[in-house]
């Protein structure tokens, strides 16, 4: 018994006859074709398919696609202007904060959720604040500096564009 | 920044933006129209008959294309899957092939296929087939398993005993009867599970009317794939091709030729249409091989100074159901066990045994974390007994930068490096003696603070030709061509295929340093058996000594031969024309050049070459150097074990390294960092657990604990460079060092917290249950 879903995926709208058992992360891959979410375990422990659903951060392979019907999703492929890069992504980039890169989309929408909540975290808050993702490769070190470096531009930037306003949940 | 420097520039690498954007191409995200999927069923019995398969309901299920059992496929099968000889050519082993026929041997062995037109309706039939087992007794432990009545895995061995062979060298009778001390230790080395976050998975394309396979699979290896593909299925080589697009993560986990690349192929054979397998993680930690699985036994030979004699030495290996294709290469760790000590004799067993449970292969060090653990605690054991510093019964054994190259009582050769200066830098920077001092006053206060160290040295950059040939059956020499193109842009191809490494953008620095071109001017291919000539791959920490020193050799006799066609442009005297920045200009006369690109286009232009000169500017270099590479160091792990809940907490962490000539900085340390942190997983957290009755007990990341961000400290990182004389570049191999090294520093931190509880030593992980029972065994603290 198939349903009818509709969503908006950084502001496009699809839609699609799906099985309600259908996990988001695949709707994601398959039916609207966006690659860049991963999956990495099937118990929801890995955050290589975090995405932001309705302003919160989820990982898409805990939320079934029908669940999503209505909402507003945001993935890694959302994030760039055009070529611009996100300060996070701009920020994984110059700190070498990945290596395989297959964490790295999860990784990059967890910490812009971090972010949002506390633009200016401690290392620890850092560490505790991406617990939930995992990575192989980095050993975390130039991970947590990506996401220091990333809040310190972003900061800076929020503070030139609204100097009088406290930050909204979505600062970019 | 001028391309002269490139190399030793901490540039940023050129694989990112694409990945950063969610645009990579990993297996999963390729396009394909038609794909099938494929499901594997397995065995989830650890060893037992296959009396029966039922796929009648299967196959009347929605969405089923077909379906496979071993029976079925067995007689497509031309060879059975490879086995590398990898230092123990005596031992007896079973042939594997893809699929499972008459009996199973670990929980996750292919039993049947299921092909269908979504993965879901491809596992929704799988749970219609019924396989009906008799369940045989299961055997998992090492000792055990050769025991007389124990039930045998392989009937046609007879035993369940690969081998038990001895390597020894020197004279261990005179070392025991000048000892002074003498200490017998087990050491554990638990089973891991090596976890690449990107799972395997392949699609394989097979063209009936071509006899043509193109597979794409998240492997280390595509090279050897695509021979083997070619030597079991029986398709003409030079229709096979295998890509290894983007690959999240390998470590180990994806080096051998496995039983899905065989079996997503032959699916594909059968039913002439593209067919996908992705492995899903509770699969991948039961079907993709695991790691470690050792234990040591030693008996040490040492003098009251700390001097260490000799040892006294059985590596018992769990090979798991199967000998895996580099499954005895573990067995190097006896080998390699003096690590970077004098030590004057080894009598040295290996004992390789097969058990119900899943293939074991390498893992990140491969055989060298093993033999550096067992080194690092025996330097620990006989500071232990001996009442003295560890850091002096390490500058004790040392092998000093005076005696190299120092050859050791296997008969290797050091290549270079002064290892005391290492320990003695290391030592220093993380303030030792001070550390001391603390430790010493927190104790007072009861609080547990731990100081380890570990000095490693790692052989790696795996050839050289000759010794490889003997142990793999292949020469494993570095491959690089380097080509230019007619705009003078140009394109490098290497034999090595990398998963997160960042050759796009260090063998690029490779070739913009010899040329003097941007590094935006060239491309670096690789993972294609399609394009360019067969590589060796990317495993043991080899591919910039071996492959981007190809690409360097190649790059080089393309400048020469560019200059050659400089001096008949400019009319003068080969000799006199020096290249420079991507110019070449005679001598003292840099004004008048001519640039790369002009002599790039001048090499396919018969009328601006010199008489008789092929056109073209392009190389191919097949590598071999003269010994393997040696990267050495120092790590310090200090931590603090806290004596109510039994936890580790690392306080700091200060890694030496010292990798000869490194080509990018900044890549290099994330190296490090990683390995580091996959080195502490072990120390810590990580362990494959089998229950008696065969069943994983750690199948998925609930059980099985990754490090996460919140268990890691920032790691300090220092260098010394000594540059190996092996290679062009001077450079030896960085991406296991930080394993290597950290398991045995972080260990000696947590024995050396526990020293006033008496603990000598502690069977890793280090778990706060179990620390917190030896904290508080008969009554607690002893001094």
């Amino acid at each position: 018994m198939r349903q009818r879903v509709s969503m908006t995926i950084n502001g496009t709208n699809y839609e699609h006859e799906v099985e309600p058992r259908l996990l988001l992360v695949h709707y994601i891959r398959e039916q609207a074709g966006l690659t860049g979410t991963h999956v990495g375990c099937d118990t929801s422990n890995c955050g290589a398919c975090t995405i932001e659903m309705d302003g919160h951060s989820v990982k898409a392979c805990t939320v079934f696609a029908v669940q999503a019907n209505g909402s507003q999703l945001l993935t890694i492929e959302g994030l760039a202007q055009g070529t611009q890069l996100h300060p996070l992504q701009q920020a994984f980039w110059d700190e070498h904060g990945l290596q395989c890169g297959y964490c790295t989309p999860g990784m990059i929408m967890a910490a812009r959720q971090l972010l949002a909540r506390n633009p200016d975290p401690t290392e620890k808050e850092i560490r505790m604040g991406i617990e939930g993702n995992l990575c192989r490769c980095t050993g975390y070190h130039n991970i947590v500096k990506a996401i220091q470096a990333a809040a310190k531009v972003m900061g800076e930037g929020a503070e030139r564009k609204a100097p009088a306003t406290a930050p909204s949940a979505r600062r970019d | 920044m001028a391309v002269s420097q490139m190399i030793g520039a901490s540039i940023k690498r050129r694989e990112d933006p694409q990945l950063v954007t969610g645009s990579g191409r990993f297996v999963d995200d390729l396009p394909q129209n038609a794909v099938l999927h494929l499901h594997v069923v397995r065995s989830s019995e650890p060893h037992a008959r296959i009396l029966a398969i039922d796929t009648i309901r299967a196959k009347e299920a929605d969405g089923v294309v077909a379906i496979f059992t071993g029976k079925e496929l067995r007689e497509e099968f031309q060879a059975p899957l490879p086995v590398t000889v990898t230092f123990v050519p005596e031992k007896a082993y079973p042939e594997q092939y893809p699929i499972a026929t008459d009996k199973v041997h670990y929980v996750g062995e292919p039993v049947a296929l299921v092909v269908a037109l979504s993965r879901a309706a491809a596992q929704d039939a799988a749970e219609r087939i019924e396989v009906r087992y008799q369940a045989l007794p299961a055997v998992t432990d090492v000792e055990k398993a050769i025991q007389k009545d124990a039930p045998v895995i392989h009937e046609s061995l007879g035993s369940n005993l690969s081998y038990d062979v001895k390597r020894a060298g020197g004279d261990i009778e005179a070392a025991f009867k000048e000892a002074e001390v003498t200490i017998s230790q087990r050491l554990q080395q638990q089973r891991l599970i090596p976890i690449a976050i990107e799972t395997r998975g392949v699609v394989a394309d097979y063209k009936p009317f071509a006899n043509s396979l193109t597979l794409w699979s998240s492997t280390q290896i595509p090279h050897f794939v695509k021979v083997w593909l070619a030597v079991i299925l029986g398709i003409p080589e030079s229709q096979v091709r295998v890509i290894a697009p983007d690959v999240g993560g390998g470590f180990g986990s994806k080096i051998r030729v496995f039983p899905e690349e065989v079996l997503t192929a032959l699916a594909s054979r059968r039913l002439g249409r593209p067919v996908k397998w992705i492995e899903d993680r509770e699969e991948n930690m039961r079907a993709t091989h695991h790691g470690r699985s050792q234990i040591w036994d030693v008996e040490i030979a040492a003098k009251r100074d700390g001097t260490v004699l000799g040892l006294r030495l059985t590596q018992w290996l769990d090979l798991g159901a199967y000998c895996s294709q580099f499954g005895t290469f573990m067995s190097l760790g006896l080998l390699v066990a003096p690590g970077p000590y004098r030590l004057a004799a080894i009598d040295g067993r290996l004992v390789g045994v097969f058990t119900n449970r899943t293939p074991t292969d390498a893992y990140r060090g491969a055989g060298r974390p093993e033999a550096t653990y067992v080194i690092e605690r025996v330097m620990d054991l006989v500071a232990q007994e001996t009442g003295m510093d560890p850091a002096d019964v390490r500058r004790r054994n040392l092998v000093t930068g005076a005696e190299q190259p120092y050859t050791s009582l296997f008969g290797f050769t050091f290549d270079s490096g002064d290892y005391v200066a290492g320990l003695e830098r290391a030592l220093q920077v993380a303030g030792y003696d001070d550390l001391r001092r603390r430790q010493s006053e927190a104790r007072k206060q009861g609080r547990y603070l731990g100081i380890g160290l570990a000095s490693y040295l790692e052989i790696c950059g795996l050839g050289p030709a000759a010794p490889t040939q003997a142990n793999t059956g292949v020469s494993l020499w570095g491959m690089g061509v380097v080509r230019l193109h007619f705009t003078g842009k140009a394109t490098a191809i290497t034999g090595s295929s990398p998963h997160g490494q960042g050759h796009e953008t260090t063998f690029a620095q490779v070739v913009s340093a010899v040329l003097g071109i941007p590094v935006a001017d060239v491309d670096v291919v690789h993972g294609d058996t399609g394009i360019g000539p067969m590589g060796m791959n990317t495993y043991g920490s080899r591919s910039t000594a071996l492959d981007a020193s190809a690409v360097h050799i190649s790059a080089t006799r393309v400048r020469e031969k560019a200059r050659k066609i400089a001096a008949h442009l400019l009319e003068a005297a080969e000799d006199d024309v020096v290249y420079e920045d991507g110019k070449a200009f005679v001598k003292g006369s840099p004004a008048k050049s001519v640039t790369i690109q002009e002599l790039a286009m001048a090499a396919f232009q018969t009328n601006r070459l010199p008489a008789g000169m092929e056109g073209g500017l392009e190389a191919t270099t097949f590598f071999d150097p003269t010994n393997f590479v040696w990267p050495f160091g120092t790590h310090v792990a200090v931590v603090e074990v806290d004596p109510e809940t039994g936890k580790v907490s690392i306080e700091r962490y200060v890694a030496l390294d010292d990798c000869g000539t490194r080509i990018n900085p900044m890549v290099v340390d994330g190296q490090i960092h990683g390995g580091i942190a996959q080195g502490i997983g072990q120390a810590l957290f990580e362990e494959g657990v089998y229950g008696e009755d065969g069943q994983l007990r750690t199948g998925t990341l609930v059980d099985y604990l990754v490090p996460s961000a919140a268990d890691l400290p920032f790691f300090q990182l220092e260098e010394t460079i000594t540059p190996s004389p092996v290679n062009p570049l001077g450079a030896k191999g960085i991406g296991e060092a930080g394993t290597i090294a950290s398991t045995a520093a972080l260990m000696n931190a947590v024995v050396d917290a526990l020293q006033p509880f008496g603990v000598k030593d502690v069977p890793m992980p280090a778990s706060p249950a179990k620390l917190w029972q030896l904290m508080h065994r008969n009554g607690g603290r002893k001094g």
